[in-house]
């Protein structure tokens, strides 16, 4: 602690005594320190931020996704007002006519390839590190897990402006599936909801672009994220440090005081 | 003998009864699919194989012995030699402790619950895609429309209910009289690569346009349809000349009735020689697109769903 003036403590008694009541309920905030505050390598470099980059675009797109649901409807009947279907009707409506909607939309349309762009880069750095090696071997699964179901989201998410790319593109999607041996004819009807795409392939796509994937998304996310907690950051191939030395005694006065009570260095 | 003082408990196998079980699922929801009658027969083998596979599977819970003879090899003096075996001595009768009775009956019921909650929603999950799909006959008008020998674009919605996501084209060519009546060709018009919609290579006379009864025909000069997504090129016959196809267009089956063309349901063909109302075409239940119906490959799809549902 720094000075122990008056003021200090009256601070302390009115940050830190309910923070110190809740962690003492819930180990949130101890929780908190062993997420937040870990040693990491000395020698660790930007490349090393990709993963925290796609986490980002992943909790942009899912809430640009949350807000576009609010208007987007998944059907494939005719509006009568504007002739069209009214899944198509309600995006335009998205992009022309609903304050920023515009936006919002290409936040979640350009952010969809800027996630997956960011998970390639992300486990390229990974393979190009050999941080996938012992024992980080299941947090690689889970990475590899994370981009089929971002890939997944993709291909849901493509149908759901119900215009032509978006039907003929799906149509070659389902088709592709359909050509997996033995399975693969059967995967493709029960995607299409039928022998072709129609009216429910929409809500189906729909159902699992916003409900389905993405819970198992969020999940796999969590896994991933506790896996890398847990085990650390490897150093780059090229570190000159030994990989498992004790990190040195952090000086008091130097350290960091941190978040809460006793955080800061040790 | 060493053998003699070997006499272990052999491990028991892998259970088998799993596969039963897969086996009897998989008629219960063939069953839904084709007729009532197999249901019934599925349920009863997935039940039976389950009980017996959750009896395997908790034998060791249950502290039961497996029934397997130990191996011996009854050497006959040996046996005749060697004094009256000593018995063993009794061993305490295996206990079945409260804990593990109601171990046992939480994981038992909760894999009953789970699988009853489970199977209605796998069903309902799977089987409406493979239920009730057949899309009604289509009648294309009286068959004067259908001028000889060229080809006439129809364009016309299956369920006209759900609107224009049900739109199909066919590409209809009539070929004359035959000694059994009118013969046409009759292509339908999604690409066998992927699935995209082919195009007629020719131009289309846009003034000899009619509708009838919502079916929009044009007749089109054309002798050959290319697909603008991949590059698959196919000729009037619908046999592929270049590009990623993997067998030849599919057709309609049709039928006149009081002189009208009606068309009556999809079928795959994987090669046609010959043309028109001669034409030898070898036809397999309809697949849907980028799957073989014949040679090596077709062995990668032994059932397509059409051949279970009969759709289309």
């Amino acid at each position: 602690m720094a000075k122990n003036s008056k003021r200090a403590s009256t601070v302390d008694t009115a940050v830190l005594a309910p923070l110190d009541w809740v962690d003492e309920r819930t180990a949130a905030v101890r929780g908190t320190k062993w997420f937040l505050f870990r040693n990491v390598p000395r020698d660790v470099n930007w490349m090393q931020t990709l993963g925290s980059a796609a986490l980002t675009a992943f909790i942009v797109q899912a809430l640009t996704g949350g807000i576009l649901a609010m208007y987007y409807e998944p059907s494939s009947s005719i509006n009568p007002q504007t002739g069209k279907p009214v899944a198509y009707s309600s995006i335009e409506a998205i992009t022309t006519d609903l304050t920023w909607g515009w936006l919002v939309r290409g936040m979640h349309r350009w952010g969809a390839s800027v996630f997956i762009i960011l998970l390639f880069l992300h486990m390229g750095r990974v393979f190009l590190f050999g941080a996938y090696k012992y024992p980080r071997e299941l947090t690689w699964i889970t990475g590899v897990l994370i981009l089929v179901t971002g890939m997944l989201m993709g291909f849901t998410g493509y149908l759901l402006p119900w215009d032509q790319t978006a039907y003929w593109a799906s149509a070659v999607g389902i088709n592709l599936n359909g050509t997996a041996p033995f399975l693969g004819p059967w995967l493709a009807q029960f995607l299409a909801g039928g022998p072709e795409i129609g009216s429910e392939t929409l809500a189906k796509f729909y159902a699992m672009h916003m409900l389905l994937i993405p819970g198992a998304l969020i999940a796999l996310i969590f896994v991933h994220i506790y896996l890398v907690t847990r085990l650390g950051v490897s150093s780059p191939p090229w570190s000159g440090e030994a990989a498992g030395r004790e990190r040195p005694a952090a000086k008091p006065e130097a350290g960091r005081s941190g978040l809460v009570r006793g955080s800061g260095g040790d | 003998m060493s053998d003699s003082g070997n006499h272990t408990r052999h491990q028991p196998g892998s259970s088998l009864w799993p596969i039963g079980f897969a086996v009897g699922v998989a008629c219960l929801l063939l069953g839904l699919v084709i007729n009532w009658i197999i249901t019934p027969i599925g349920l009863v083998l997935a039940v039976v194989f389950g009980v017996l596979w959750a009896r395997d599977v908790s034998r060791d819970v249950r502290g039961e012995v497996p029934e397997i003879e130990p191996e011996t090899r009854a050497v006959a003096d040996e046996a005749t030699e060697s004094p009256a075996p000593v018995a063993a001595p009794e061993e305490p009768l295996p206990t079945y402790s409260r804990s593990r009775f109601l171990e046992a009956s939480t994981v038992g019921l909760g894999a009953a619950i789970g699988a009853l909650v489970t199977i209605p929603v796998l069903g309902f999950t799977i089987l409406p895609s493979f239920k009730d799909v057949a899309e009604p006959d289509i009648d294309l008008g009286p068959i004067d429309n259908f001028p000889e020998g060229t080809y006439v674009i129809a364009s016309y919605l299956s369920n006209p209910k759900v609107g224009e996501v049900s739109r199909r084209t066919a590409f209809v060519r009539n070929n004359g009289m035959t000694a059994k009546g009118p013969s046409f060709t009759i292509l339908y018009s999604r690409c066998v690569h992927l699935g995209c919609p082919i195009q007629p290579n020719g131009p289309i006379d846009e003034q000899a346009r009619k509708d009838v009864n919502g079916v929009e025909l044009r007749p089109v000069l054309a002798q050959s349809f290319g697909c603008p997504c991949h590059g698959g090129l196919y000729d009037s016959e619908g046999n592929r000349r270049a590009g990623p196809p993997v067998r030849s267009l599919d057709r309609y089956t049709y039928s006149i009735k009081d002189g009208r063309l009606i068309l009556v349901s999809l079928y795959s063909v994987a090669n046609v020689s010959g043309t028109g109302a001669d034409a030898q075409i070898s036809s397999y239940s309809w697949a849907s697109p980028g799957v073989h119906v014949d040679g090596v490959e077709a062995w990668l799809y032994p059932i397509v769903p059409s051949q279970v549902t009969g759709v289309p």
